[in-house]
C-alpha cells in the first residue's frame, strides 16, 4: 500500500451530465483516462457534492454500448443490421436527405431534440432548416409545471427557481419530484431538517426523499388538485391569507366581469385606457388597479357590484371564494383524495399559522419598483415543490395553479423561507415570448429561415398555430386547439402523427438524445409499428429516421442513420442562460462542457452534436452557417460557442464577454471566452447582493440589473395572476364568443372541452382515464425512477445497474390480497391498450389504489450493450407498453394529454392486474434487437477498473 | 488511542447510494484497487463494494416507515475479524484504530468474513483476497490532496452531508459531538464488537398549533357562505 503522492496526471473543471441536474465537476484524468469525478466544491449547484450517477459518470465513458462510428442501416428497420460507414459519409447522406426534405417543404423535417440541454441552439439549428417542427423533451415531462408557474408567477419550479431552503421551516414536497433537481434538493432538505423545519410529503408512494419525510400524506393519484384546494378551503375559513400579498403583487381583488354569453364575459373589467380595476373600499369607487400601491386602496375581495356602465363585476377572488367554500370543504376532499378531513384542516392550519403568524424578518434595506423603501425583508417560511407527479395526469395544468394560487395566499412566492426566483426568472408575464406564427405548414420555404421561437406562451387564441380550417400546424399538434398552451412543444405526438400523416406526413424524423422507440414513448407496440410500417410500395410511412446518440438505445435500433455523439467528458456545449440555465437564486449561472479526454484516442471515432451541427449546417449552407460570400461561417462547434450571437452582445455564454473578457452578459464575442470559463472552473456565477435577493417580482434594483444583463424588458411590478385571464378567452372562444381573428373549428367536442377546460380559476377535475376505464381498470399504474437512474441516460451503467438490474410492479399487501395475489407472483398489469407481464413486489409504502415501478430499467433485449439474458431484457418490464398515447373522447381519437397544454397523461393510466397462468419469469411483451458485433467483443467477464 | 469512524445521520440518509458509487469509483483506481466487477453487462452482475446500502420499510400503511442504511466496515474497537485471522493479513492499526487487509498476507480463507457479525466483508474473486472499507486511508492521510479533501470519499460526495468522519475518541471532533448530542447508537451493541461507526436515529418533526389565533369567524368566508346559500 502506498498513500500520498497525486493520484492523476491531470484534472479539469466541467459539468455534469449524468441527469438533468448539472452540477460542477472536477474530473480527475490518468492515462488519457478518467480516475475520478468529484463534485467541485465552489460550484453553487453541488457545493461539492456528488450523487450516485455523477459518481459513476466513468462507467458511462467506458460502457460497451457506446457507439464508435457511424451507422447506417442495411437490414430491416429495428433488425439492428448496420454496416459501419465514415464520417465523410454519413454527412454527405444527412445533408443529402435533408436537402431533399427541405426541397419539399422545410417543415417535412422533424427535428427533436429529448434530453436537450441546449435548446436554444438546437431550435436556432431547427429555425436555419426552415422547420416549424422542433421541440425538446418538456412535453411529458413537466410542462404543466413550467406552464402554470410561468403563467401564475412569471416563473416555477426547478430551473426557474426553488425553496429558501437556508430559511424555510416548512417544506412540502408533491408528487413524484425526487430529482427535479437532485442535489440541490438533498442539500437543501437536510439543512431545513438539521434546522428542526417540518418536511412533509404529499405522494402515493413513501420513498426517495420521502424516507425521511416529517409527514407522509399518501394521496390517491390525480387528486393533488382537490387536495390543494381543501387546503386553500381551510386557509380561507380561519383566515390564514396573506390579504396585504394578494393586494398589492397579484391580480385577485382585480375585477372580473360577469355577463355570461357576452365576448366580455370573465375578463377583466377595464377602463378606457385598458386598465384592469379594482373596488375601493375606502372611496366606494372604481379605481386602476396599478393604483393600489401609490394610493393605498383598499381594493375589495369579497362582492359583487355595478360597473357605471352597468356590468355586474365581481373580485377574481371572490369568485374562488365561492368555489372553494361550496365544492372544497375538507370533507369533500377526503372523499376525493382518501386523505382524512381533520388531517387536511391540521396541514392547511400548520402552513396557515407558520406563514402568517411566524414570519421572519431580515435586516436587509430594498426598494420597489413602486420607490418604496423598506428596512427590512419579511420572510414567510412555508416551501413547496412540485414537478413530475401532479405534471403527468390530464388535469396537471389546473392542479399547479391550485399551487401556485396556494402560494400566493400564503405570500410565499420570492420571499425568504419561501419560494425563491432563479434569474433570469421572474418574467413579466406579458413579455413571455410568443411561438412564431405562421398560419400553413409550409408559409416558410426552401432556403427560408424560421423567423422566430419555436416555443412560448400564447396570450390568446390568435398566438396559435393552426392554419384556416383550425388544423395544428406543428406534427406534434402544439398550439392547435387541443393543445393551445404547449409550451414546451409535444415530442410524444410526434411519432403517431408521422405515421397518420396528421395533420401531415414528413420526410425526416431527425432525433437528438431521446429514447422514443422505447422508454420515452407510449404504448410501444403502436409506436414500433409507426416506426416499421411501409406503404403499398414498401417504403417505410416514415421515410427516414436519423439518430444522434453516444449509445446503442432501442431509438438507434430503429434509425436508417445514426450519428454518433461524444460523451459529456469529450464535446464541447454550453449550458446557457439564454436556455433554462443552472441559475442559483443567489444569481445568474451558465456553465460549459469542453473535451477532457479524447475519444479517438479510446478508440471512438465520435463527434460532439454540436460539431455534427455545425457540419450538417455549413454543408446545407444553411444561412446562419455561411458568411454573405458563401464561405463556411464556424470552424467546428467550439468556434461556434465563441462567435455565435442571438442578438448583437448576447450569446451562448454570459461570462467573461467582450474582446478582453471584461464585460458580463452583454458583449461582443471574446475570442477567449472558453479558456477563461475553463480557468474559472467550469462555470460563471454572478452573485447578486443581498438587496436584490427578494422580492424580485416588484425589487427595483433587482429589476434594473436584470434590464441591463437583458434578462427583462422593463422596471415594473411583475403582478402574478391569481385569475388567468388567457384562459378565458379560450373559453369564450369555445362559446363563439372570442372576437379575434383565431376561431376554433365548428366541433362541439372540441368546444366543450375549451369550455370546460379553461377555466380562468383553478378546480379539479377527475383524470380523463377515469370515464374511459372507469371501474374496470380500478388501479393507478405509474412510474418513477430509482434516485441513483433518474434522469439518467444510461441505466446500462456497469455500477449502477449493480443497484437494481431490474424492477418489479410494487403493490400494497392489502390491494394484493384482494386480487389473490402474493409477493412475488408474476402478474399481467392490463390497461385498455395492451398488457404487460412482471412481477410483483408487495410494500405498505404504496396507497391501495396505486400500484407504480421504476422506469427505463426493462430494456429490449439486446440494446444498451447488455447481453440478451441479461435481467434488464427479461425479467425487467417498461409499463410504457401499457400506457395510452390516446383517448377517444366523443367518439374522436385525441392525442392523450392535459388539455391545456397537452402534456402526455402518462400517470393517468389506469389498469388491472391479476395473475399470469403461466409464471415464467419473463415479461411480455418481447422485442429483441441484434447486439452490434463490436459490442459482443466488449462483454468481459471481469472488469478491473484501475488505470 | 484515537479510533477514526463514521458517523451516519438516518434522519437525512435519502438513501441515493451516492456513497457507495463514489467509495466505488474513488477505491477502484487508488491504492486497495481494483475493485473487480462479474459479469458486469450481464444476467448476474455482482462486483466488489465497501459500501453498501440496505433499505427496510417498518408498520403498516399508512404509518409506513422507510429506513435506508448504509453499511461498510464498522472498524470495532474489538473487530472479531482480526483474531480469526491464520496469517495476521487482517489487522486493526493502533495509531488510528481502522481496520485493514494486508493484501500480500491474506489468504483468502474467508474466516473473518464468518466472523463479521455485519456482513462487512468483500471477497474480490479475481484476486482472491478479502477486501473492506478502509476509511479512503489513501485520501485522509495524502498530502498532496488539500486538507478539506482529506476525508473519506463518501463523506464528501455525501448530498445529504448523512456523513461524518472524524475521530470519536476525541471531544473536539464533529464525529463525537454529533453522537453525544444526537444520542449516536452502533449496530448489535450486544455483540461486544464495540463498532467505531456510529448511526443517528431518526426524529420526527411535529408542529404546534396556536388553536387561540385562528380566527373561527372570518367575516369574508361568512359572507361568502350566506351569499352562496352554502350550509355550514
Amino acid at each position: 500500500m502506498e498513500i500520498g503522492g497525486s493520484f492523476y496526471d491531470r484534472k479539469a473543471y466541467s459539468t455534469c451530465y449524468m441527469c438533468a441536474c448539472r452540477c460542477g465537476i472536477e474530473v480527475y484524468v490518468r492515462n488519457n483516462k478518467v480516475v475520478y469525478i468529484k463534485g467541485n466544491d465552489d460550484h453553487p449547484t453541488n457545493r461539492g457534492v456528488l450523487c450516485a450517477k455523477g459518481s459513476s459518470g466513468i462507467m458511462k465513458e467506458y460502457s460497451p454500448a457506446r457507439l464508435r462510428k457511424p451507422l447506417l442501416r442495411v437490414g430491416p428497420r429495428g433488425s439492428g443490421q448496420f454496416k459501419e460507414i465514415e464520417w465523410e459519409e454519413a454527412l454527405e447522406i444527412a445533408t443529402q436527405w435533408l436537402e431533399e426534405a427541405r426541397k419539399k417543404g422545410p417543415y417535412k423535417i422533424a427535428f427533436f431534440t429529448g434530453r436537450d440541454q441546449m435548446q436554444q441552439i438546437n431550435s436556432w439549428f431547427a429555425s436555419q432548416l426552415g422547420t416549424v417542427n422542433w421541440a425538446a423533451h418538456g412535453g411529458f415531462c413537466s410542462v404543466n409545471i413550467a406552464a402554470a408557474g410561468l403563467y401564475s408567477i412569471g416563473g416555477s419550479f426547478w430551473e426557474f427557481g426553488e425553496a429558501d431552503f437556508e430559511n424555510t421551516k416548512y417544506f412540502m414536497l408533491i408528487g413524484v419530484a425526487e430529482d427535479h433537481s437532485s442535489n440541490p434538493f438533498k442539500l437543501g432538505i437536510q439543512e431545513m431538517k438539521r434546522k428542526g423545519g417540518k418536511f412533509v410529503v404529499v405522494n402515493p408512494v413513501r420513498w426517495g426523499y420521502g424516507a425521511i419525510a416529517d409527514e407522509w400524506v399518501p394521496i390517491k393519484p390525480g387528486t393533488d388538485g382537490a387536495f390543494f384546494m381543501g387546503i386553500m378551503h381551510v386557509l380561507f375559513k380561519y383566515n390564514l391569507v396573506n390579504w396585504e400579498f394578494l393586494k398589492e403583487f397579484t391580480n385577485a381583488p382585480w375585477l372580473v366581469i360577469q355577463a355570461p354569453g357576452t365576448p366580455k364575459d370573465g375578463l377583466f373589467y377595464r377602463n378606457e385606457e385598458g386598465k384592469p380595476m379594482v373596488f375601493d373600499k375606502k372611496s366606494q369607487s372604481f379605481k386602476p388597479a396599478d393604483r393600489i400601491v401609490p394610493e393605498d386602496l383598499d381594493p375589495a375581495f369579497i362582492g359583487e357590484f355595478t360597473t357605471p356602465e352597468g356590468y355586474k363585476v365581481r373580485p377574481a377572488f371572490d369568485i374562488f371564494a365561492e368555489r372553494l367554500v361550496k365544492d372544497y370543504s375538507p370533507e369533500k376532499v377526503e372523499k376525493i383524495t382518501g386523505i382524512p378531513a381533520k388531517d387536511i384542516e391540521r396541514i392547511a392550519k400548520e402552513i396557515g399559522t407558520i406563514a402568517l403568524y411566524h414570519p421572519i424578518e431580515l435586516p436587509i434595506e430594498w426598494v420597489d419598483v413602486w420607490g418604496r423603501k423598506h428596512k427590512k425583508v419579511i420572510g414567510r417560511p412555508v416551501s413547496f415543490h412540485v414537478m413530475r407527479g401532479v405534471a403527468s395526469h390530464s388535469n396537471g395544468f389546473q392542479t399547479a395553479r391550485a399551487i401556485f394560487l396556494l402560494m400566493m395566499m400564503l405570500g410565499v412566492v420570492d420571499v425568504p423561507g419561501g419560494f425563491l426566483n432563479k434569474p433570469p426568472y421572474p418574467k413579466h408575464i406579458e413579455d413571455l415570448p410568443k411561438p412564431y406564427k405562421i398560419s400553413r405548414p409550409d408559409e416558410i420555404k426552401y432556403g427560408e429561415v424560421y423567423p422566430g421561437p419555436h416555443l412560448g406562451y400564447p396570450q390568446n387564441p390568435d398566438d396559435l398555430l393552426v392554419d384556416e380550417k383550425g388544423n395544428p400546424i406543428r406534427i406534434d399538434h402544439a398550439y392547435s386547439w387541443w393543445f393551445p398552451l404547449a409550451a414546451h412543444g409535444c415530442i410524444q405526438n410526434v411519432i403517431p402523427s408521422a405515421y397518420r400523416k396528421n395533420p401531415y406526413g414528413i420526410e425526416v424524423l431527425m432525433i437528438y438524445m431521446a429514447n422514443m422507440a422505447w422508454n420515452s414513448s407510449q404504448n410501444i407496440p403502436y409506436i414500433i409499428e409507426a416506426l416499421t410500417a411501409t406503404d403499398p410500395a414498401g417504403n417505410y410511412i416514415i421515410p427516414k429516421v436519423i439518430t444522434i446518440d453516444a449509445f446503442y438505445s432501442e431509438q438507434v435500433a430503429y434509425s436508417d442513420l445514426v450519428l454518433p455523439d461524444a460523451t459529456y467528458l469529450e464535446q464541447w456545449f454550453a449550458l446557457s442562460l439564454l436556455d433554462r440555465p443552472p441559475s442559483s437564486v443567489d444569481g445568474p449561472v451558465d456553465a460549459l462542457r469542453h473535451p477532457i479526454v479524447n475519444p479517438q484516442e479510446n478508440g471512438y471515432d465520435v463527434k460532439g452534436w454540436g460539431d455534427i451541427m455545425v457540419e450538417l449546417g455549413s454543408r446545407l449552407k444553411l444561412p446562419g452557417f455561411v458568411n454573405p460570400d458563401g464561405s463556411r461561417k464556424y470552424k467546428d462547434f467550439k468556434d461556434f460557442l465563441i462567435n455565435w450571437q442571438i442578438r448583437p452582445g448576447v450569446g451562448a455564454l454570459a461570462g467573461w464577454r467582450g474582446k478582453n473578457g471584461d464585460k458580463h452578459f452583454v458583449g461582443e464575442p471574446n475570442p477567449n471566452q472558453l479558456e477563461m470559463y475553463i480557468k474559472n472552473k467550469g462555470f460563471f456565477y454572478y452573485k447578486l447582493p443581498e438587496n436584490m435577493r427578494y422580492y424580485r417580482h416588484v425589487n427595483k434594483d433587482y429589476q434594473e440589473w436584470a434590464v441591463s444583463a437583458g434578462f427583462l424588458k422593463k422596471v415594473a411590478p411583475i403582478i402574478f395572476n391569481f385569475y388567468l385571464e388567457t384562459l378565458q378567452t379560450f373559453r369564450l372562444a369555445g362559446q363563439g364568443l372570442w372576437e379575434g381573428k383565431n376561431q376554433p373549428p365548428n366541433d362541439p367536442i372540441l368546444r366543450e372541452r375549451l369550455i370546460k377546460y379553461f377555466d380562468p380559476l383553478p378546480f379539479w377535475y377527475p383524470p380523463f382515464e377515469e370515464e374511459v376505464s372507469g371501474d374496470e381498470y380500478p388501479l393507478y399504474a405509474f412510474t418513477q425512477r430509482p434516485q441513483w437512474m433518474y434522469h439518467s441516460w444510461d441505466s446500462q451503467n456497469a455500477w449502477l445497474r449493480q443497484i437494481s438490474t431490474r424492477n418489479y410492479l410494487y403493490m400494497n399487501p392489502k390491494t394484493a390480497e384482494k386480487l389473490g395475489i402474493k409477493h412475488l407472483d408474476w402478474v399481467w398489469v392490463e390497461s385498455r391498450v395492451g398488457k404487460v407481464k412482471c412481477q410483483v413486489f408487495l410494500t405498505e409504502t404504496t396507497e391501495p389504489n396505486s400500484v407504480w415501478t421504476w422506469n427505463a430499467i426493462g430494456k429490449m433485449k439486446g440494446a444498451w450493450g447488455l447481453k440478451p439474458e441479461a435481467e434488464e431484457g427479461n425479467e425487467g418490464f417498461l409499463l410504457n407498453h401499457v400506457i395510452p398515447h390516446s383517448i377517444k373522447i366523443g367518439g374522436r381519437e385525441i392525442y392523450y394529454g392535459d388539455p391545456i397544454t397537452g402534456h402526455l397523461a402518462w400517470f393517468d393510466t389506469k389498469v388491472k392486474v391479476y395473475k399470469a397462468e403461466d409464471q415464467t419469469p419473463q415479461t411480455y411483451p418481447q422485442f429483441e434487437v441484434k447486439p452490434l458485433d463490436y459490442i459482443k467483443e466488449r462483454w468481459v467477464p471481469v472488469l478491473r477498473y484501475k488505470p | 488511542m484515537a479510533q477514526f469512524a463514521l458517523v451516519i445521520d438516518l434522519n437525512t440518509c435519502v438513501g441515493c447510494h451516492a456513497c457507495a458509487t463514489n467509495c466505488k469509483e474513488w477505491n477502484t483506481q487508488a491504492a486497495f484497487g481494483p475493485l473487480s466487477d462479474f459479469d458486469p453487462y450481464g444476467r448476474e452482475p455482482y462486483g466488489v463494494w465497501y459500501n453498501r446500502i440496505m433499505t427496510y420499510e417498518m408498520g403498516e400503511f399508512p404509518n409506513t416507515q422507510v429506513f435506508h442504511l448504509p453499511k461498510s466496515c464498522l472498524h470495532c474497537q474489538d473487530a472479531p475479524c482480526v483474531p480469526v485471522c491464520p496469517t495476521g493479513a487482517s489487522y486493526k492499526r493502533e495509531q488510528d484504530g481502522i481496520v485493514l487487509v494486508n493484501y500480500d498476507d491474506c489468504i483468502g480463507c474467508k474466516l473473518c468474513s464468518w466472523a463479521c457479525p455485519y456482513g462487512c466483508r468483500e471477497f474480490d474473486e479475481a484476486d482472491k483476497v478479502m477486501k473492506k472499507c478502509t476509511l479512503c486511508i489513501d485520501r485522509i492521510y495524502d498530502e498532496s490532496l488539500p486538507p478539506e479533501h482529506r476525508k473519506p470519499a463518501c463523506v464528501l460526495t455525501c448530498p445529504a452531508k448523512a456523513r461524518f468522519f472524524g475521530d470519536i475518541e476525541d471531544p473536539n471532533s464533529e464525529a463525537y459531538r454529533v453522537i453525544k448530542e444526537r444520542n449516536g447508537f452502533v449496530l448489535f451493541p450486544d455483540m461486544g464488537t464495540n463498532p467505531a461507526n456510529h448511526y443517528l436515529p431518526r426524529t420526527e418533526t411535529k408542529i404546534h398549533i396556536d388553536e387561540h389565533i385562528l380566527k373561527h369567524d372570518n367575516p369574508l368566508f361568512l359572507e361568502v357562505l350566506r351569499r352562496h346559500h352554502v350550509g355550514t
